[in-house]
């Protein structure tokens, strides 16, 4: 069981190493110039940089993040049953009917979020 | 341990980066190169005939010039998301079986039961590389880029995530391998005409699979950043987005891992919708059939089999890579409201009703 994971580790090992080792060759084989203050400040098309590094952003981007769980939740929900969903549909239908009520009452907090405006962006 | 194993992932692992990692370079080629077809203009053309060198070319020049950490940036992070944009494309192939077999051993580096999970596990960590990047570099186009890029990628990922129900609906089935078995017996997901294309049920799915194709391809565009929905690095609003800060072989691995995480996309398309390695061959002898052709057979017809499996996957991730590019040189960008709208309005409420449509077919009339 444990051995089918084994590749996969290897694989992984290896992308890490293919990352790592590109960036050490860069290092080694780039040429250095001369450093001054200038060329050590933020880029802002030449000009001095002005404020914060990191402005303040709309708060519509934590609204986004936090619906994403929710739906992304119900998507994982979802799957175990697409998967076992046609050796069960047989004579019984109820595995259908299970899913889409419970996928009904989700969507009254898509409406809800989505009346409220959390995903308008215009204003 | 198991040294047969460990051997041959080993020898699958090298051959399959060997031939991604050529692709990548080529890809990059062949974008400069398509571009400038469709803008009338000529591209890369001197190093090497017809510019075929100029990978080489770029890659040593990404080796060579000055590695640069500027001084305001948070060094470690800074250094970490170059590596992040670029190990879970190449990872996430770990599960994509990308040929039958060859000389008995299945061409998939590890078929494991949990496949598609791997995927979208694996792949939604390249946001943390985008978001780090923009983070770390403490300057204010980057970190716009960031922001809007971790805000796309997340809100693709659900209409990623509901795209591909349908395929467990009817498949039964996580494990990319059997998906593929599947579509070789029943035909393409959506390519009905292949397999038993008497059964009325199979054409009735193949409807709601094009829709769940499309949703799913036109995810992986924003998933990779590409135009249309290339935001985060919009040239015209925040110079060069979340990697304005990097030079050298660390934009590279940006850059390159784009490409890398198109190519995965692509070969996770092709598995899931495409039929994988399979390519029916139609057959007259004893009656019209569609003929396999696998790694199978003995001898040297088996060999021949599997590596016209293997060129066969990678002649549909090249023609889904072509779609790709085209696609950017056609395209204008979406204005940000109308991204956020497309993909949690449109896509993720199409994408919602299509798996029940497909599950009200696998209940009442295809079995």
């Amino acid at each position: 069981m444990l051995s089918e994971y084994l590749p996969v580790l290897l694989h992984i090992v290896v992308a890490i190493g293919f990352a790592v080792s590109a960036l050490l060759v860069s290092v080694l084989l780039g040429k250095s110039g001369r450093t001054n203050r200038t060329k050590d400040t933020a880029y802002e098309c030449g000009m001095v940089p002005q404020g914060e590094a990191q402005p303040r952003f709309s708060v519509k981007f934590y609204l986004v993040a936090m619906l994403f769980i929710l739906f992304d939740l119900e998507i994982v929900f979802m799957y175990p049953w697409a998967v076992v969903y046609r050796e069960t549909i047989g004579a019984d239908k109820t595995i259908l009917w299970s899913m889409l009520s419970f996928v009904s009452i989700l969507m009254v907090g898509y409406v809800y979020a989505l009346k409220k405006g959390a995903l308008d962006w215009k204003n | 341990m198991d040294y047969f194993l460990i051997g041959t992932s080993l020898a699958k692992i090298a051959g399959l980066l060997a031939v991604v990692l050529g692709i990548m370079n080529y890809s990059v080629y062949a974008e400069r190169r398509i571009s400038a077809l469709i803008q009338d203009r000529l591209g890369p053309n001197r190093v090497g005939p017809a510019g075929l060198l100029q990978p080489i070319a770029d890659a040593f020049k990404f080796l060579l010039k000055e590695d640069f950490t500027p001084g305001h940036v948070n060094k470690f992070y800074y250094w970490l998301a170059p590596c992040l944009a670029m190990i879970p494309a190449i990872a996430t192939l770990a599960v994509v079986p990308f040929g039958s077999t060859l000389f008995g051993v299945p061409m998939v580096i590890a078929d494991i039961n949990v496949g598609v999970l791997y995927v979208f596990a694996i792949a939604s960590l390249g946001v943390y590389g985008i978001v780090l990047a923009g983070w770390s570099s403490n300057s204010k186009y980057p970190f716009l880029g960031g922001i809007r890029s971790s805000s796309q990628m997340i809100s693709y990922e659900l209409s990623l995530g509901l795209a591909v129900i349908p395929i467990f609906l009817v498949a039964g089935q996580l494990r990319l391998t059997s998906i593929v078995r599947f579509q070789i017996e029943h035909g393409w997901m959506i390519a009905p005409f292949i397999g038993d294309w008497t059964n009325i049920g199979k054409w009735l799915l193949a409807v709601p699979m094009l829709v769940s194709f499309l949703v799913f391809t036109i995810a992986i565009f924003a998933e990779t950043n590409r135009l249309p929905f290339d935001l985060p690095e919009a040239e015209t609003e925040l110079v060069g987005g979340y990697h304005t800060e990097y030079g050298s072989m660390k934009f590279g691995l940006f850059f390159l891992g784009e490409y890398i995480a198109m190519i995965t996309g692509s070969a996770i398309i092709v598995t899931l919708f495409l039929g994988g390695w399979h390519l029916p061959l139609p057959s007259w002898h004893g009656g019209f059939h569609w003929a396999v052709v696998n790694g199978s057979a003995p001898g040297w017809r088996g060999i021949i089999g599997g590596i016209f499996n293997i060129a066969c996957f990678f002649a549909k991730v090249a023609a889904l890579l072509f779609i790709f590019i085209w696609v950017r040189w056609s395209l204008p960008r979406f204005r940000y409201d109308q991204l956020m709208r497309l993909g949690w309005v449109f896509f993720f409420e199409i994408a919602l009703v299509n798996i029940f449509v497909v599950a009200v077919i696998v209940a009442y009339i295809s079995k």
